[in-house]
């Protein structure tokens, strides 16, 4: 991940081409029906993997998922999970760090890991010659990582750079300081990062003890996309995955609410625009409702160039180039949450312009024609959602992860249609709360102080 | 750049211009093409696996194409491309794609403009009819430009001032280029953003905005013997316009080295690089390295300087331990002179000075050690994979041929670019190397945590 993930490599490209959405639809298998042809694919040893076959390109797309992220990092040592993520590649076995990675360059296999709040997830993208060494190096890295002393100090000095380039950054800022004010006494209220303390204070005992403890074959979800077989996978994921334990180690998280008083704070950064991050209550992905605030917040402030926010902030205003609210699920909390941007002089204008967006919703719901345009606008682009092998793979854990069964692809636009006026009516009477909508500020915004 | 998601063109450039495979289909993305009567070129890459597809135009100008005193024009023009036509009223244009299932977006770059959509292939023909529409129907209202002034400033705020190590970037692209128009930011200097008028934005659309500047690239489930009726349909209505020429100053070749520095307080993490003249495929340096390094000097990037396994890497960082990261930015695939980028971070408590000397040693290490055949082959094969994944995409087509005939090469550049990558030998690669940085002088950036009062 911090390889090449530094964010200089992108400033020095002399082309600043202004950012585009990634919307191109790629390959998928999906067909005019809806079906996409998802195999269930159990091995010999009862390792499970949901497998699309797709034999147009020689590659093999694999996502994979633990259950259990960073919102379960010891006191103390947050940062671990993404630490242990950014070195699980970084020498394994009988191989270390550099013959490790000049394997994966040398056959050009990408394998990557990474960590969230409720999640370590791994990706593995190999072309169709390459596939037994690419799954041999996954194998190894999941159930014989290294942790070198030289890779440990390397990456450990990188996870320091890039908390502390995240301390310049206002969006940030202001999401850490969000998220510290919604769980003040809870794990979803660190940072997944860590922080330079934490990140310190990890030793190898702590990377070794995570990488025995907290992978096992009981909170592991798989996806696999592209030129490979059910016999040839199935035949592959004993040998993979067999060697983790059956059971992973996992403390328990407590279910919880955000904290959201309908305040405001402000954190001080030198910069001429603000960054505003605002967060309320929201519903979490198993609740039968969750289509509807999905819908919902869609009008509000999702995608695309015609919520109600961007229109109002943006396009009438030009207070934000962006400005957006989204759903926020975790395992054990939600939220919706939003973003803007906006000139330190604006800031307290942006903020009037969401409450009211938020209270008229409330209060006024939104019209028919809204949401046969939202109904539209979701199930149609939902074929462009599979873009790539490796979209679709992630897409497949995702779908077990939330336990939304293997047919979920073809009856998710039925979820969508199924959306009434009156439903979405009534969810933002009941859910929608500009009272309590909470924002942090960080910046230097004029005319707006911290309320307590 | 409606949207805010950073989608880095190092993707694009570095990674997907890349292509080098030669396989059994010999080329790339084996593209159609034809050109409608009004001298618009129309590129089609069939894809039949999903029936959606990608629909883009490009415009054959950029922020480099900009009159003087005039940067952001580009760029704002853009914007405003969302707005109403004659026919259609502001905001309608997004509309209708979202209501089609469609995303789009737009983006501005040095050298090129484009739009696009994602969508259904049921629906392309109404997106055909309506790119068109704008492409010469456009409405300039005075509030709208206005409005959107004020969204481009913010955007500029968020990328660039409040941003230390991009406020640098622009000071160095400023001090590199000396006579280029690639010494203005692609977003434009605030000061001429905020007096730009409509007759500049109209101005800009009526120079370049037209058919015979125009290339419209389909991808996905789509023939050329589908689309071609489509295209006469709506784009082929649009009446030829005289031909707008590309008169861009050139760039003297550097005599002198020099130094931009930056100490904010704001930076945590100080960052180092060099920048030396470089030729992309299209454009040479005056009295210095021809377009036929081109090629030779993406070899030379992706052998020393790509990736934890590079040599730059592994001495600064692993070995030596004096930076956090280290690697080389190049792309042949500019339209004007570019340059060849060596960059890292140091570490904490390592000293510029002494990160400065190290690297001079790895460019002379170039230079004095070359490469090796095995790093050769090594990194061909890298090349030829990048090319296998790159086709795994539908939209990946449309977008490097897009840009390369928006930048002055043609598909066939694009097709036979893994030939010409196999041909390249050990010598080429050194021959490059000496051309662009043997003896030559070159602008080093230093962005610095200011010292403590």
């Amino acid at each position: 991940m911090m390889r090449r993930g530094f964010k200089i490599m992108a400033l020095l490209v002399f082309v600043l081409m202004l950012p585009v959405s990634a919307g191109a639809a790629g390959k998928s298998i999906a067909t005019a029906n809806g079906g996409v042809g998802v195999k269930r694919v159990i091995s010999p040893g009862g390792i499970e993997a949901w497998l699309v076959e797709d034999h147009t390109n020689p590659v093999i797309s694999l996502r994979l998922a633990f259950r259990g992220g960073a919102a379960l990092d010891p006191s103390g040592k947050k940062g671990l999970a993404r630490m242990v993520a950014a070195l699980l590649d970084e020498g394994a076995g009988g191989l270390d760090s550099k013959t490790f990675q000049q394997r994966l360059d040398d056959l050009s296999i990408t394998l990557r890991f990474d960590a969230g709040r409720d999640r370590l997830t791994g990706k593995l993208r190999t072309l169709t010659e390459n596939r037994d060494e690419a799954f041999k190096l996954l194998r190894l890295s999941l159930t014989v990582p290294r942790f070198d002393a030289e890779p440990v100090e390397r990456i450990r000095m990188q996870l320091l750079s890039s908390v502390r380039q995240d301390m310049e950054d206002p969006d940030t800022v202001a999401s850490h300081a969000l998220a510290a004010r919604l769980y003040p006494d809870h794990a979803y209220g660190f940072p997944v990062d860590g922080t330079e303390n934490s990140l310190k204070a990890i030793t190898g005992d702590d990377l070794r003890r995570f990488a025995r403890d907290r992978l096992g074959r009981d909170n592991l979800f798989i996806g696999v996309v592209g030129d490979v077989t059910a016999d040839q996978l199935s035949a592959s994921l004993d040998g993979l995955f067999g060697d983790l334990p059956d059971k992973a180690k996992l403390t328990r998280i407590t279910d919880t609410t955000p904290k959201t008083d309908g305040g405001i704070s402000v954190v001080d950064l030198k910069v001429p625009q603000s960054g505003i991050t605002f967060a309320q209550v929201g519903l979490k992905r198993d609740d039968p409702e969750f289509f509807t605030a999905y819908v919902m917040n869609h009008i509000l402030g999702g995608g695309g160039f015609t919520s109600r926010l961007y229109n109002e902030v943006r396009e009438k205003r030009g207070l934000a180039y962006s400005v957006a609210s989204y759903l926020y699920p975790l395992d054990h909390s939600a939220m919706i949450m939003g973003v803007a941007g906006t000139a330190n002089a604006g800031v307290s204008e942006t903020i009037a312009v969401i409450k009211e967006q938020w209270r008229k919703m409330a209060k006024g719901g939104i019209t028919q024609s809204e949401l046969n345009d939202a109904k539209t606008y979701l199930v149609g682009s939902y074929p462009l959602r599979f873009t790539s092998s490796g979209t679709i793979a992630s897409m497949l854990v995702g779908i077990q992860l939330e336990d939304l069964g293997i047919d979920y692809m073809e009856k998710r636009n039925g979820y969508v249609e199924a959306v009434t006026l009156d439903g979405v009516n009534r969810l933002a009477a009941k859910l929608l709360d500009a009272e309590k909508l909470t924002f942090v500020i960080a910046g230097e915004p004029v005319g707006v102080e911290t309320t307590h | 750049m409606r949207a805010n998601l950073y989608l880095i063109l190092a993707f694009m450039f570095a990674v997907f211009l890349s292509p080098g495979s030669v396989t059994a289909s010999d080329g790339v993305f084996n593209p159609e093409t034809f050109t409608l009567k009004n001298g618009m070129q129309v590129v089609v890459v069939s894809n039949h696996r999903v029936p959606v597809v990608s629909h883009m135009v490009w415009y054959k100008a950029g922020s480099a194409d900009e009159l003087s005193g005039r940067t952001g024009a580009a760029h704002l023009l853009e914007h405003l491309m969302f707005k109403g036509t004659k026919s259609m009223p502001s905001g309608e244009f997004s509309k209708i794609v979202a209501r089609n299932g469609g995303s789009e977006n737009a983006f501005t770059s040095l050298d090129y403009t484009g739009y696009f959509q994602t969508i259904a292939v049921d629906h392309l023909e109404k997106m055909m009819a309506m790119e068109a529409d704008r492409m010469t129907n456009l409405v300039f209202d005075q509030k709208e430009v206005d409005t959107e002034r004020k969204v481009v400033l913010e955007e500029r705020s968020q990328r660039t001032d409040n941003d230390p190590a991009s406020i640098l970037r622009e000071h160095l692209n400023a001090a590199f280029y000396m006579n280029y128009p690639y010494r203005r930011p692609v977003i434009g200097w605030e000061h001429e953003i905020r007096s730009l008028t409509v007759d500049d934005l109209k101005n800009f659309y009526r120079r370049w905005y037209a058919p015979g500047n125009a290339i419209l690239v389909v991808a996905g489930d789509i023939t050329a013997d589908e689309l071609r009726p489509m295209a006469e349909r709506t784009y082929g209505k649009i009446p030829a316009a005289p031909e707008a020429s590309r008169d861009r100053p050139s760039e003297p070749a550097h005599k002198a080295s020099r130094t931009v520095e930056l100490a904010d307080a704001r930076v945590s993490q100080p960052s180092w690089t060099r920048s030396y003249q470089a030729p992309s495929q299209v454009t040479g340096i005056r009295g210095g390295a021809g377009t036929e390094h081109a090629i030779a000097l993406d070899v030379l990037s992706e052998i020393v300087g790509s990736g934890s396994s590079s040599p730059l890497y592994r001495s600064l960082v692993i070995d030596q331990k004096l930076a956090v990261t280290a690697a080389i930015s190049y792309s042949s695939s500019g339209m004007g002179p570019t340059r060849f980028v060596f960059y890292a971070l140091p570490r904490t408590g390592v000293s510029m000075d002494r990160l400065e000397t190290a690297m001079e040693a790895e460019i002379k290490k170039i230079l004095n050690d070359g490469v090796s055949a095995d790093q050769l082959a090594r990194a061909k094969t890298r090349l030829k994979a990048e090319a296998v994944y790159a086709r795994d995409s539908l939209s990946t087509g449309a977008r490097v041929l897009g840009a390369a005939l928006a930048s002055g090469r043609t598909i066939e550049d694009v097709e036979t670019w893994p030939h010409k990558v196999d041909a390249i030998t050990v010598d080429a690669v050194m021959e490059a190397a000496r051309a662009v940085f043997d003896g030559k002088p070159s602008v080093t950036s230093l962005l610095l945590a200011e010292e403590p009062k």
